[in-house]
């Protein structure tokens, strides 16, 4: 433990002096936190959107406790475009912060040094990868909780807020976020054990961010309906997906072949 | 103590080392010579557990090579070509890292003792991007001791330094041989091997030959004694190539060189005898071959 805490704090200490990483885990929770409250705040009252309730697909209608007016529902609706943002986040911060991590150790040529150390590559993958994970998942609960306690400063209606507190989003929040995290640090070892250039690492391993936008047009065009089935559909799917990428990534992060094949 | 028993290194089709078998006792200063692509650093990979040999065995510090990997890697300390340093982070916090991963149980005390030692405390807090080429280098010598490992291995330790800074890692390599650890030099500084290593071994691909530096010269060119004369002719030539300790001899200008066994036992006979042949003799020298030349010669005959 004592060198997977040693790794971590290097990690840390080290990456956050990239302006890049820097910028992506402050700047883009804060920003995907801010647009669902923002879409709240100039949304008004809930009655503005008695006469739009026509607008809102029927399944996602149905979604909508009794207790919700019409109004209520497009407004929960609305916001809920938006709240697959927050699962950006869990996808973005790691594989910033692992490309940069494992490219920059590539340029710098400090992996053999470190593999030559007692720390065994489990170690090591422990570390790097707690060091992307944490931060995103920070992040992405501290986000979650700021735009709760935003809504509930802006909203006095209390089922509304219950809305955004049911089963599926703490599923989303609180079971895919992790699993998000997981996969796209695995996925972004991968791409950096093949490119020289952390941009670029950074940019290929932005590919997993894909599927979220796809929910995300596909809840917009009412072909997906995010509800609570989904939600644990998506969380096995993405369950069975960690465990190849985890143990591809693994494959890759053998100490000879990092240190014959990792050019 | 390092061993190695037919330690052989493929990838794939191509043999990077090939049936390396060597002994190095404790304490040993040992040069690892060969061109580029000779399978130095490979060997040196296999021997500090970076990876694992296709055949072979070898033990270093009684640990054996792929059975006791992390308990070679805990006593021995390796320089790698390049520093490998991590530039953002100061000189202290970079070797505070590796004193962890080492385990060291004086993590601080061991810091400021390499840090003193190489002349670095004063600059323990900038950042490793700020230091020349010789600093990081020394950084990289007191990563490689913070666990005071009993063998190091150094991969060519003065690569692209000034003589300055040459000359302190040639003094700091002496100093850590004088506390009795091994050192194993991969080099391509034919003069540093030649003033550092008890033994050099020249390899390529495989080991063409191991000894100390002057038995290498001795080897491969025979001991050469020049007389130097007032006025040397073919004459002076033949009769001492007569001599039975002279395997070799020819005219230089005015000098006669030969190549003779065991020159301080048969060297005033021949004196004697070019005298009586009326030589005039200025003074007699050894001829002392570079190890360049040695090293040059073994590697063109392989």
């Amino acid at each position: 433990m004592n060198k997977i805490n040693t790794i971590l704090r290097k990690e840390w200490s080290e990456v956050f002096k990239n302006r890049m990483v820097l910028f992506t885990v402050a700047f883009l929770p804060l920003i995907l936190t801010a647009i669902p409250l923002v879409i709240i705040y100039f949304s008004g009252t809930s009655e503005d959107f008695t006469g739009m309730t026509s607008d809102i697909p029927g399944e996602f209608n149905a979604l909508c406790p009794s207790e919700l007016s019409g109004g209520d529902c497009f407004q929960v609706f609305i916001v809920s475009q938006f709240m697959i943002m927050f699962m950006i986040i869990p996808l973005a911060i790691p594989s910033s912060i692992s490309a940069y991590s494992i490219v920059g150790e590539k340029i710098n040529r400090s992996l053999e040094p470190l593999l030559a150390t007692p720390i065994t590559t489990a170690e090591l993958l422990i570390g790097k990868s707690l060091a992307a994970i944490i931060p995103a998942l920070a992040a992405t609960w501290i986000g979650f909780g700021i735009f709760i306690l935003g809504t509930w400063i802006m909203i006095s209606n209390p089922v509304v807020i219950g809305n955004f507190l049911d089963l599926r989003w703490i599923i989303a929040i609180f079971i895919i976020g992790p699993l998000m995290a997981l996969s796209a640090v695995s996925f972004s070892i991968i791409v950096s054990s093949r490119v020289n250039d952390p941009r670029v690492a950074e940019q290929v391993s932005m590919i997993i961010i894909l599927p979220v936008l796809a929910a995300f047009f596909g809840q917009m065009a009412g072909i997906i309906i995010l509800n609570t089935t989904f939600m644990i559909a998506s969380a096995l799917v993405l369950g069975l997906v960690d465990l190849v990428l985890v143990y591809l990534s693994v494959r890759l992060f053998q100490r000879e072949t990092i240190i014959t094949r990792w050019k | 103590m390092i061993t190695t028993q037919n330690l052989t290194k493929k990838f794939g089709e191509i043999t990077a080392v090939e049936n390396l078998t060597l002994e190095i006792p404790e304490g040993q200063v040992f040069g690892f010579l060969g061109p580029n692509g000779a399978g130095k650093t490979t060997t040196v990979r296999m021997l500090t557990s970076l990876i694992s040999p296709t055949a072979g065995s070898a033990s270093v510090n009684g640990f054996q090579v792929g059975e006791q990997d992390i308990d070679i890697r805990r006593s021995v300390g390796l320089l790698t070509e390049t520093p490998g340093l991590y530039d953002n982070l100061s000189a202290e916090r970079n070797l505070e890292i590796y004193a962890n991963l080492y385990e060291v149980e004086d993590v601080k005390g061991q810091v400021e003792k390499y840090l003193r030692f190489l002349g670095l405390w004063d600059r323990r807090f900038d950042v490793a991007a700020t230091f020349s080429k010789g600093m990081k280098q020394k950084l990289a010598i007191a990563r490689a001791l913070l666990h005071e490992p009993r063998t190091i291995f150094l991969d060519e330790p003065s690569a692209g330094l000034d003589p300055e800074a040459s000359r302190l890692v040639r003094e700091f390599i002496l100093e850590i041989k004088r506390q009795g650890r091994t050192i194993f030099i991969c080099t391509h500084n034919l003069d540093e091997a030649d003033r550092l290593c008890d033994r050099i071994g020249v390899f390529k691909t495989r080991l063409l030959v191991v000894d100390a530096p002057s038995n290498l010269r001795r080897q491969v060119f025979g001991r050469k004694i020049v007389f130097h004369l007032q006025h040397a002719d073919q004459k002076l030539v033949d009769k001492l190539a007569e001599h039975p300790s002279v395997s070799e001899a020819r005219l230089v200008e005015n000098k006669i060189m030969a190549t003779i066994n065991d020159p301080e036992a048969h060297n005033p006979e021949l004196i004697r005898l070019l005298v009586r042949e009326g030589a005039e003799i200025q003074f007699v020298g050894e001829l002392r071959r570079s190890l360049e030349d040695v090293y040059l010669q073994l590697v063109k005959q392989s």
